[in-house]
């Protein structure tokens, strides 16, 4: 026990599942009572010292979001728990679900409290049927432990968490199409603003934060803000969830400090490679995310640096192919998965997939031409540029990141690909 | 149709029910596991409102089938970490194995097959589902091996 | 108005806050393009040909949906919005069919427009070869999936505006389909054929059905006399297919175009509305003195009565039993007329030019035939007669003036009037009050009936009684009527339905670009018919006193109710509760 005595927020590495009676004997739901008992401006300003950002993708400040929906005039508020981890490569809250189920739950308890929500919805994508019947049951347990539903620890505070079940779509992972899923429409994202803080579940206030991201408030209310930012960096404080898959030794879920390289995180944690291969590209983020070579590997694991190298976190999947690996097959299997999940709405995304799936066709196909090439990336960039969510934004990604890394690929596969990519002009 | 619906929405909370829990519910009533045009009517019915409306929210989702289906059903993952890790082979001998393709129905109404975008289960890929039990790192022969104790279970 | 500085396209400008960035570059001379949006609805920024550039903002926005802050810097016209905006009209043409020079909507689209301002050259990205079928199913309206280009502007009216629910996006990504449910066809589900999607869509997926060769036939036989009827709305209407502004009253015009057209005889369905009043004006007289069905609702939209007949079959016997004008008309045409004209009526061909797509509908009902033969042969919109006008090189707007023939051509002001919301209800009060008082009403406008208030509910003195009444159009505001009806907290005793919003002005067989704007402009004209006309009240029109002193006799006699009175059907096979 003490060798692995709470070092990081999630000590993955026990593979333990985490039951009431072990968690509470290892001091869980002592923040819960903290925070209950201390003036909940403190508390949210704890969490912003901390310098939590959402897990989920989007990296918003935890604390301002929460102060966002308290400070709201409207009494009537929810509490949505973002489980539809539907980025491919990523199974980060699958395991905190079925591990630490109440982990999650006292950082739910905590940040509903701070929020002023009396309602919670634990929104499950439907794939995940045990991690759904494992909170199912959690959530039985803290009741009767008195930790959920009325009058929590005796502090007058009252919480409800229902469970919701998505139905296969990788859309309503995105805020506003979780709250038209909730609603009973179709899972579609709506115009921004008013943004959920302001107007979210039926009208009302509703922070909508991801697992990782809620399952981090205990230790920090714990711990403190300073501890949780001597994890980190000071750009990025904390640690972060990384789902590993792909053509590596070790494949699962690691807790990496921020601030590790990327190469850390496929070499060390890992393993690297199979025996006699190399890596060829690293997949981050999912299939939103970009495709880096192994040259790249040395930027750091925090939002800043990733940022300006054009990186996006995202939900921290990193999905490794090593050198027998081709990259169209890889991103034509991306654009594939965009537009199953694409939902229709707008016309760049839409109609811009269906054009990069069968220009991806054709270049797999070895049918394609340079001019085809090009018009995937016109279409990818007006994607990026135009669409209205970040699904048909992020949704070209992988196309324009392989473009840059590995144009000779698609070249290569033009029946006039001996020409440049970019013509003259291109170094 | 209407008494099992309205069974479901009542529970629910009637007009306040939450149609998509609503839908899945009802497919889940259903032996072969999809929302027919009668339900949908139902539905309609139950929760006032248009049956347009339901439609549109159940053809939305790819859980929710409106045409019917096996009494199991076999999912496989079509995601890049499992498609990297043999999925097209899995699938292949899956369809050979039952002479169905992805998206059909075997002729005893007993297994449907379906490809989807990801299980959430990258850390064993390739992984396929078989109704609420996921299976990973798998062979094409140990699919293939998963699918007969289905049958076998199934026949009884 | 509270006022922001920002800036377009580098030039510093003021403009009203809390306005959008479409809306702030309209007011400084920038009309960006648009498929989605629509003046009366919602924003839903679904097509994204309005994006545009805002300084420190990642990817572009869309205007239509981004509301202006203060030192907001816009770029609308640099290489990455045109670029943006062209690939985006080019992947639309892409997946959109190729048959502009056939298409019905081919001169009005807006797609086809905005190709063309935009000077698309070329479409490289693959073309859409799938084709699904045509929905031929009623004879209102002709739905072309293929065309559709998902901007949702038709579920939107379908949904808000009518409340009626049938057209809705299905499916996700490339499946996505604004259909009926499970892909049905219009005739199998409670469509009831407003065509106010016909209006709201930006491109020819969906239109009315057109009935011009069928006319053309007519009058090419010599063994055939063909009349045609105008409604009161498309006099008010017609001109706009000839670029006049709207409302523009177009009467002497449109008479002597459609002689020009060859028809034996231009007729005036307002004459058909004089003819209502009296009928349906004896109606509510007999239902108050024999304690009958009340309230009484008016029966003169066919849209409006095939919405009671699937969604609230039970309050059918509220339903006036007249026919409409346009059947009325028919119906007299072919009897009355036949007579005095001394025509066998089953030579005679009737042609209806109407607002509404509805009316192709109730002209085919079986129950539109008490004469022995279909009441109205043909029914063509307002677009429709547009058409064959252009396609005869007819130069509308220079011909002389004409004159309806009689005696069927005569009306008064209070006909005219039934093209806009209220109208019926004005034009009821106005012989009923007579009817009832004996005495000379002093003031003929009934303010509290006009306008486009949703319902609008009001109350008359009818010598010593109060009666109230309710008028309201668009089904949305029907319905909450319907609601109240059924809960029995409707204390009225008439009522007017409109299916369309503000009334046959804004039917959906009117000219493309029928906005709320528009409309009021129509009604406007039509208040201005009433204002010059000889008669104003239809028991004083003499061409129906002397119909019923030759032919009918007195209201609700045997004749009248044979040929002018007509039953319902209930169509709760549909129904949602």
């Amino acid at each position: 026990m003490s060798m692995i005595d709470c070092q990081l927020v999630f000590n993955v590495e026990n593979r333990e599942y985490v039951d009431l009676d072990l968690y509470r004997s290892r001091g869980g739901y002592g923040a819960l009572a903290k925070v209950l008992a201390a003036d909940p401006r403190e508390s949210v300003y704890v969490l912003k010292e901390a310098g939590l950002k959402g897990r989920g993708g989007a990296s918003f400040p935890t604390g301002l979001k929460i102060e966002m929906v308290r400070s709201n005039q409207e009494q009537e508020r929810y509490i949505i728990i973002n489980a539809d981890e539907g980025e491919p490569g990523t199974f980060k809250d699958r395991y905190i679900m079925t591990h630490l189920p109440f982990q999650l739950l006292e950082g739910v308890t905590i940040a509903a409290y701070l929020a002023g929500a009396s309602r919670g919805i634990l929104y499950v994508r439907h794939e995940y049927d045990e991690p759904r019947s494992v909170m199912r049951e959690s959530i039985a347990q803290a009741k009767r432990a008195g930790l959920l539903g009325e009058n929590i620890l005796g502090s007058g505070f009252s919480l409800d968490i229902e469970l919701f079940s998505g139905a296969g779509s990788y859309l309503c992972g995105e805020e506003t199409a979780l709250l038209s899923s909730i609603e009973g429409r179709k899972g579609r994202p709506q115009v921004k603003p008013p943004y959920p803080t302001q107007q979210g579940l039926w009208g009302k206030p509703t922070l909508i934060n991801n697992v990782e991201t809620l399952s981090n408030i205990p230790k920090i209310m714990e711990k403190g803000a300073l501890w949780y930012r001597s994890l980190g960096t000071e750009d990025s404080p904390g640690t972060k969830l990384i789902s590993l898959s792909g053509d590596i030794r070790f494949r699962g879920l690691v807790e990496v400090p921020f601030g590790a390289s990327f190469r850390d995180i496929v070499y060390e944690y890992g393993g690297g490679p199979k025996p006699g291969r190399k890596v060829k590209a690293v997949n981050i983020g999912g299939a939103s995310g970009v495709l880096i070579p192994e040259e790249m590997l040395d930027v750091p694991l925090e939002y800043g640096a990733c940022a300006r190298a054009g990186i996006t976190i995202g939900s921290g999947a990193v999905f490794v192919l090593d050198d027998t690996r081709s990259i169209l097959d890889n991103v034509s299997n991306r654009i594939n998965f965009f537009l199953h999940e694409s939902c229709g709405k707008c016309t760049p995304c839409r109609e811009g997939l269906r054009q990069a799936q069968i220009i991806m066709e054709k270049l797999i196909a070895g049918q394609a031409v340079m001019k085809d090439v090009q018009n995937l990336e016109r279409y990818t960039r007006v994607m990026q540029n135009a669409s209205f969510c970040g699904l048909g934004q992020a949704a070209g990604n992988s196309v324009i990141s392989s473009l840059h890394y590995y144009g000779e690929e698609y070249c290569s596969r033009c029946k006039d690909g001996e020409e440049d990519l970019y013509g003259e002009e291109s170094a | 149709m209407q008494a099992v619906v309205q069974e479901i929405v009542g529970q629910m909370g009637n007009e306040k029910a939450p149609l998509l829990q609503v839908l899945l519910a009802v497919q889940d009533a259903s032996p072969r596991n999809y929302v027919s045009e009668e339900a949908v009517r139902a539905i309609a019915r139950s929760m006032k409102v248009s049956r347009c409306r339901v439609y549109s929210t159940a053809s939305f989702y790819t859980e929710i089938s409106l045409k019917p289906r096996g009494r199991h059903l076999i999912r496989i993952c079509g995601n890049a970490p499992c498609e990297n890790a043999g999925r097209t082979a899995i699938m292949e001998a899956i369809q050979q194995e039952l002479g169905i393709e992805a998206g059909e129905t075997t002729a005893d109404g007993l297994i449907s097959l379906e490809k989807v975008s990801c299980l959430g289960s990258c850390y064993k890929s390739p992984a396929i589902k078989v109704d609420h039990q996921v299976y990973g790192n798998l062979t094409p022969e140990e699919a293939v091996a998963v699918i007969r104790s289905l049958r076998e279970g199934g026949e009884q | 108005m509270a006022m922001v500085e920002i800036t377009i396209n580098k030039r510093t400008i003021s403009v009203p806050e809390n306005i959008t960035i479409m809306e702030a570059a309209k007011l400084n001379g920038i009309s960006l393009p648009s498929l989605c949006n629509h003046p009366d609805q919602k924003v839903k920024a679904n097509c994204r040909v309005c994006a545009v550039e805002v300084e420190g903002v990642k990817n572009l926005v869309a205007s239509c949906s981004t509301k202006i802050a203060e030192g907001m810097k816009i770029t609308t016209n640099s290489p990455r919005v045109r670029e943006t905006v062209r690939t985006i009209v080019e992947l639309i043409l892409a997946d959109h069919p190729q048959e502009c020079l056939t298409c019905i909507r081919s001169g009005e689209c807006e797609l086809r427009q905005l190709a063309f301002k935009l000077g698309m050259k070329e479409v490289q990205g693959v073309k859409n070869t799938k084709r699904l079928p045509l929905d031929f199913s009623t004879p209102s309206l002709v739905r072309d999936p293929n065309k559709c280009i998902k901007c949702g502007r038709c579920a939107e009216v379908c949904h808000h505006v009518q409340e009626v629910g049938i057209l809705y996006s299905h499916n996700r990504g490339l499946d996505i389909g604004v259909t009926p449910e499970y892909g049905k066809e219009l005739k199998d589900v409670a469509c009831v054929l407003c065509g106010q999607c016909v209006l709201a869509c930006p491109v020819g997926a969906i239109y009315e059905k057109d009935e011009t060769d069928k006319v053309w036939e007519a009058l090419g036989d010599p063994d055939k006399h063909v009349v045609v009827q105008v409604a009161p709305s498309v006099r008010v209407s017609i001109a706009e297919e000839f670029g006049r502004p709207s409302g523009s009253i177009a009467t002497s015009k449109l008479v002597s175009a459609l002689r020009l057209l060859g028809f034996d005889r231009v007729f005036d369905t307002d004459f058909a509305a004089d003819l209502t009043i009296m009928e349906e004006g004896h109606e509510l007289l007999q239902r108050l003195q024999t304690g009958g069905v009340l309230p009484m609702i008016t029966s003169c939209s066919p849209g409006w009565i095939k919405y009671i007949e699937h969604f609230y079959p039970e309050l059918l016997p509220h339903v006036s039993s007249c026919k409409s004008p346009q059947q009325m008309f028919g119906a007299m045409a072919k009897s009355y007329y036949a007579k005095i004209s001394g025509i066998d009526p089953k030579d005679i061909y009737v042609v209806s030019v109407m607002p509404c797509t509805a009316k192709k509908y109730e002209a085919a009902r079986p129950e539109m035939r008490d004469s022995g033969y279909r009441d109205v042969d043909a029914v063509l919109t307002t677009r429709e007669l547009g058409r064959m006008f252009k396609h005869e090189g007819i130069d509308f707007n220079s011909l002389e003036d004409g004159e309806f023939d009689l005696p069927l051509g005569i009306s008064t002001g209070a006909a005219a009037i039934f093209g806009a919301t209220g109208g019926v209800m004005e034009a009821a009060l106005r012989t009923v009050y007579e009817v009832v008082t004996g005495q000379t009403l002093e003031k003929l406008e009934f303010e509290g009936v006009r306008g486009m208030e949703g319902v609008k509910a009001s109350s008359v003195d009818l010598g010593g009684t109060e009666v109230k009444v309710a008028v309201a159009h668009g089904l949305a505001h029907a319905k909450q009527i319907m609601e109240a009806i059924a809960a029995g907290e409707a204390d009225y005793t008439f009522i007017e339905v409109m299916c369309c919003p503000g009334g046959c002005i804004g039917g959906g067989g009117q000219p493309y670009g029928t906005t709320n704007a528009v409309r009021e402009k129509r009604i406007q004209g039509l208040y201005e018919v009433d204002q010059k006309s000889e008669f104003r009240k239809s028991h004083e029109n003499p061409a129906i006193q002397k119909l019923y002193a030759d032919y009918l006799q007195a209201p609700l006699g045997p004749v009248s109710h044979k040929l002018l009175h007509t039953t319902y059907t209930n169509r709760c096979q549909h129904e949602l509760q």
